[in-house]
C-alpha cells in the first residue's frame, strides 16, 4: 500500500488538479459520454497503473484531446482507440489484447480453476473406487450388532 | 544515547532469533526437552528486544531527533503528534522494524499461550518463526538500517508526505501488517507440521483463531486502504486494480480459502495436505506483497538495479522461505494421510468448491499483476494489465462463488441433499424477487445488470438471516425456545454469519458505485450553481484557512434538495510548504445510502473555479459491510472453542450441545 501511495504522490505532485477539466468537454454529450468510455480503456503512459480519465498529467490531457477530436471528426470508439494505439503502442491498452503474447494471460486463471477441477474429480473418483472409509469404534460396534442381529 | 540502545537491543535480538531458529529444532529432533525449552524464553526475550528498539525509533520521532537519518527524512517539528508517530512506519525502514515487531509479538503470544501445544510442536513452530524473523531482522540490520545517524545532524526535517498524513492512512500498515505477519503463524504451523509428518485436529483447531485474527487484520487493513483513497485520491474510486492493492488482495483471497479448508481439516480431518499448501501460499503472497511493492519491482524489472543490495537480499528471503516451504511439501505432504471421505454434494465438497474458486480468483490478481513484469522479463511486448482485464475475469470467478455462499453452511457433512438446503433458502429466494423487482422499478438509469447484482447482494444478507433462522428454529418453534437456542448457538454460527452478511452488503455497495453513480463536472463563479441528482449546489464563497502544517483553499458550498437547505459542504485543496506538495481534501456529506462528494480544483483563469461532484450510491455500505465482516471475525474469535488455552473445558461443553 506504501508504494501506491508513492505512486499516486507522483500523480499529486504535480499539482492537485482534477482529471477532466469543464473546458475538454463536449458539447454533445452522447459524443462526451463515448469519450469518457474509451478514456476509462487508455492508460495514461507516465503515471502508473491509472487511465487518462483519471489523470491529471498534461499527457493524459493531450490523449482526452485527441480521442474527442477524433470522435467530433466522426471515429467509431475502435477506430479512435486504433489511432491512438498506432502512436502510443498497446502499451496504452488497459485491457491487453488477445494474441499469443497474451494466452496465458487471459486463459491463466480459468487454466487453474479447470486443472484444479480436475484434481478434485480425479480424487472423488479414486475415493470412490479406492477402500471403504475405515469405520470407528462406535461404528463398527453398531455394525457388529446389526450384522448380529441379522444372522 | 537512547536511538543507540534501541540499534544494540535490535542487533540482540537478531542473535537471539539465531538461537531461536537452530536450538529448539535440534532439541525437537532429539526429543531432548532441555534445549527445546529454550524455544519460549527466547521468544520472549526477542519480543522485549525488537519493543524496545521500536520504543527508540518511537522516541527518535516524539523528540524530532533528526541526527537519526530516517527521522530527518521523515518527520518535521510542525507534524500533529498522531502523524509523528505513524512517521515511524511512514517509510520503508521503519516499517520494516514495525514488521518483526508484530512477528515477534506473535512468537511471544505462541510462548505464553502455547502450553496446551505438544512440546515438539510448540518448539518447532517457533524454531520456524525465529527463521523469519532472522531473515527480516537480518534484512533491517544489513541493507535497512533505521539507526543510522547524520552528522551534522539538519535543524528541521523534511517533513512526512502529506497523503500519509491521515487519520485512517496512519493505522492502515499496522492493520495490514498484523494481517500479513499473523499468517506467518498459519505458515510456521504448517511447516512444522510437515517436519513432523503429522496433521490432527488439534493441529487445525490451532491454525484457525490464528488465520482468523489475521484475516480480520487484514480485511480492515484493506478497507482502511480503500476508504482512504477514496476520499483522499479526489475522484471518488475505491478500488483501482493498482498492483499494491492486488498485492493485499492477493493474500487476502487464499488467507479465506485457507480458513474454510482448516474448517474441514479440523473436523473432517480431510483436505489437510491442501490446507498446509494453502498455509504456504498465504503467508507467501504476503512475503510477495511486503516484498516486491516495496522493491518497486511491480513497476519495472529494472527497480532492483537502483538499490541492488536490497533487491538481492529480497530475492534471497522469497526464494529461500517460498521455495523452502515448497520442496518440504512435495516431500513430506505425500506422508499427511488423508482421511474422511465425503461425496461431492456435501459440506465439505461446498467447502472444496470455494477453495477452488477463490484459489483461481486470486491466481486471475496474482497473474494479471505479474504478467506485464514476465513479459518484459522473457522479451516479449511491454502490455498493461488494467481494470478492465480484472473486471473480465475476477467477477466471473466471484459470481458463482457468491452465489453458493448461502448454500454451504445449510449443507450436511460427508453427504447431503440439496433439495433440503434450498428449502431452507426459500424464504431467501423471496427476497431476492423482490429486492431485483424493487430495482428495476426505482432505478430507471443505470444497466439491468444492475438489478441481478443486488439480487446477489440480497441473496447473500438474506441467506445469512434465514441460515441463522434456521438454526434458531425461528419460524418453527416457539419464540422462547429460539431464544434458548440462540443463548447456546456457538459465535462462530453468528461470526459466519456476519462475514457472509457483511460480504452481500459489500456487493451491494459496490454494484450500487458501479451502475448508479453519477457524475458533475464544472466551473462555478462565485454565486452560481449546478444541479447533480436532485442537489442543487451554490458556490458561495472561496477562501483560504491555515491549518498546522499546511494552508488550505476552501470553498463553501451550500447544498439544496428539493427547496430543503442541507448545509454548507466544504472541500479543501491543501498546500504543504515544507512538503512542497498538494492534496485535495473532497467534503463527503452521507446520508447512509448515498455519498455526495464534492471537490475543489482550480481557479480557471476567468474567476470561475472548477467542481467535481458525485453522487455515489451505496457507497458507505462498501466499507460498513467489510466492518461488519471484520466484526465477525472477532465475534468468531471469541468462541470459547477456538480460544487459545480453552480447548480441555471447551470439549467438555462441546459434548453438551447439539451437533452443529
Amino acid at each position: 500500500m506504501r508504494a501506491l501511495i508513492l505512486s499516486l504522490m507522483l500523480l499529486l505532485a504535480a499539482g492537485a488538479a482534477l482529471a477532466v477539466e469543464p473546458s475538454e468537454q463536449l458539447k454533445d454529450p452522447v459524443l462526451e459520454g463515448r469519450a469518457r468510455d474509451i478514456s476509462r480503456e487508455l492508460r495514461c503512459l507516465v503515471c502508473q497503473n491509472q487511465s487518462i480519465d483519471d489523470s491529471n498529467a498534461d499527457l493524459a490531457k493531450d490523449l482526452r484531446r485527441i480521442v474527442r477530436e477524433r470522435l467530433v471528426a466522426g471515429d467509431t470508439n475502435e477506430q479512435a482507440i486504433d489511432y491512438i494505439v498506432a502512436r502510443y503502442g498497446q502499451f496504452v491498452l488497459l485491457k491487453p489484447p488477445f494474441e499469443p503474447a497474451t494466452w496465458l494471460l487471459w486463459f491463466g486463471p480459468f487454466a487453474v480453476l479447470l486443472a484444479g477441477a480436475g484434481i478434485a474429480v480425479a480424487v472423488f473418483r479414486r475415493g470412490r473406487s479406492g477402500v471403504a472409509p475405515s469405520l470407528d469404534a462406535d461404528e463398527q460396534a453398531r455394525l457388529d450388532r446389526l450384522l448380529g442381529r441379522a444372522e | 544515547m537512547i536511538v543507540e540502545l534501541g540499534h544494540f537491543a535490535l542487533t540482540l535480538a537478531f542473535a537471539v532469533a539465531l538461537v531461536q531458529m537452530v536450538v529448539p529444532m535440534i532439541g525437537a529432533h532429539r526429543r531432548d526437552a532441555g534445549l527445546m525449552a529454550i524455544a519460549r524464553p527466547a521468544a520472549l526475550m526477542q519480543f522485549v528486544l525488537i519493543a524496545m528498539a521500536f520504543g527508540a525509533l518511537l522516541f527518535a520521532y516524539l523528540t524530532s531527533d533528526f541526527s537519526v537519518k530516517v527521522v530527518a527524512e521523515n518527520s518535521h517539528t510542525t507534524k500533529p503528534l498522531i502523524y509523528k508517530i505513524s512517521g515511524v512506519w511512514g517509510n520503508h525502514e521503519g516499517s520494516m522494524v514495525l514488521w518483526v515487531f508484530i512477528l515477534s509479538l506473535y512468537g511471544a503470544l505462541v510462548a505464553l499461550f502455547g502450553r496446551n501445544l505438544p512440546d515438539g510442536l510448540r518448539a518447532r513452530v517457533l524454531a520456524v518463526q525465529a527463521s523469519i524473523g532472522v531473515a527480516f531482522l537480518g534484512f533491517i540490520l544489513f541493507t535497512s538500517n533505521p539507526f543510522v545517524r547524520l552528522d551534522p545532524a539538519p535543524f528541521e526535517g523534511q517533513g512526512l508526505n502529506p497523503l500519509l498524513q491521515d487519520p485512517a492512512l496512519a493505522f492502515h500498515p499496522p492493520f495490514l501488517y498484523a494481517g500479513y505477519v499473523g499468517l506467518s503463524m498459519a505458515f510456521s504451523f504448517a511447516i512444522a507440521a510437515l517436519i513432523e509428518g503429522r496433521v490432527d485436529a488439534s493441529w487445525a483447531r490451532w491454525v484457525r483463531p490464528w488465520t482468523l485474527g489475521a484475516w480480520t487484520a487484514l480485511t480492515v487493513g484493506i478497507a482502511m486502504g480503500s476508504w482512504w483513497a477514496y476520499y483522499t485520491l479526489g475522484w471518488g474510486g475505491f478500488w483501482f486494480w493498482d498492483p499494491v492493492e492486488n498485492a493485499s488482495l492477493m493474500p487476502w483471497l487464499v488467507a479465506t480459502a485457507l480458513l474454510h479448508s482448516a474448517i474441514v481439516a479440523e473436523k473432517r480431518g480431510a483436505l489437510k495436505s491442501w490446507t498446509i499448501l494453502l498455509a504456504i501460499f498465504a503467508f507467501s503472497l504476503s512475503l510477495v506483497g511486503t516484498f516486491l511493492v516495496r522493491s518497486g519491482v511491480l513497476n519495472s524489472v529494472h527497480a532492483f538495479a537502483t538499490d541492488p543490495s536490497r533487491g538481492v537480499v529480497i530475492l534471497c528471503i522469497l526464494v529461500f522461505f517460498i521455495g523452502g516451504a515448497l520442496i518440504l511439501y512435495g516431500w513430506r505432504a505425500p506422508v499427511l494421510k488423508a482421511e474422511g471421505l465425503f461425496a461431492p454434494l456435501s459440506r465439505e465438497g461446498a467447502l472444496m468448491l470455494n477453495n477452488l474458486l477463490l484459489a483461481a480468483a486470486a491466481a486471475a490478481v496474482f497473474i494479471g499483476t505479474l504478467y506485464p513484469l514476465f513479459l518484459d522479463a522473457i522479451g516479449g511486448p511491454k502490455i498493461t494489465v488494467g481494470p478492465p482485464f480484472f473486471n473480465m475475469t475476477f467477477a466471473p470467478l466471484m459470481v458463482p462463488l457468491l452465489c453458493l455462499v448461502p448454500l454451504g453452511p445449510l449443507l450436511k457433512w460427508k453427504r447431503s441433499d440439496l433439495v433440503a438446503a434450498t428449502e431452507r433458502l426459500m424464504g431467501a429466494g423471496v427476497a431476492v424477487i423482490v429486492v431485483m423487482l424493487i430495482v428495476l422499478a426505482v432505478k430507471t438509469h443505470g444497466p439491468w445488470l444492475a438489478a441481478l447484482g443486488m439480487g446477489l447482494a440480497a441473496w447473500l444478507v438474506a441467506g445469512a438471516f434465514f441460515e441463522l433462522a434456521w438454526r434458531l428454529g425461528l419460524f418453527s418453534v416457539p419464540l422462547a425456545e429460539s431464544f434458548r437456542r440462540a443463548r447456546r448457538l456457538p459465535r462462530a454460527s453468528w461470526g459466519m454469519a456476519m462475514a457472509h452478511g457483511g460480504l452481500g452488503i459489500v456487493v451491494a455497495g459496490i454494484v450500487g458505485m458501479t451502475a448508479w453513480r453519477q457524475e458533475l463536472v464544472t466551473a462555478l463563479k462565485i454565486g452560481e450553481s449546478a444541479e447533480l441528482a436532485g442537489y442543487t449546489l451554490t458556490l458561495e464563497q472561496v477562501g483560504m484557512r491555515q491549518g498546522p502544517n499546511y494552508e488550505a483553499l476552501v470553498g463553501v458550498i451550500d447544498v439544496k434538495r428539493g427547496g430543503r437547505d442541507l448545509g454548507l459542504m466544504l472541500p479543501e485543496k491543501r498546500r504543504f510548504p515544507v512538503e512542497k506538495q498538494e492534496k485535495t481534501e473532497a467534503a463527503i456529506r452521507t446520508n447512509g445510502f448515498s455519498d455526495l462528494y464534492i471537490v475543489i480544483g482550480d481557479d480557471n483563469g476567468q474567476g470561475a473555479w472548477t467542481l467535481r461532484a458525485y453522487e455515489n450510491s451505496l457507497a458507505p455500505w462498501i466499507w460498513a459491510g467489510a466492518i461488519i465482516m471484520a466484526a465477525g471475525g472477532v465475534v468468531s474469535l471469541t468462541d470459547r472453542r477456538y480460544r487459545v488455552g480453552a480447548p480441555a473445558r471447551a470439549r467438555s461443553r462441546l459434548a453438551a450441545q447439539p451437533a452443529e
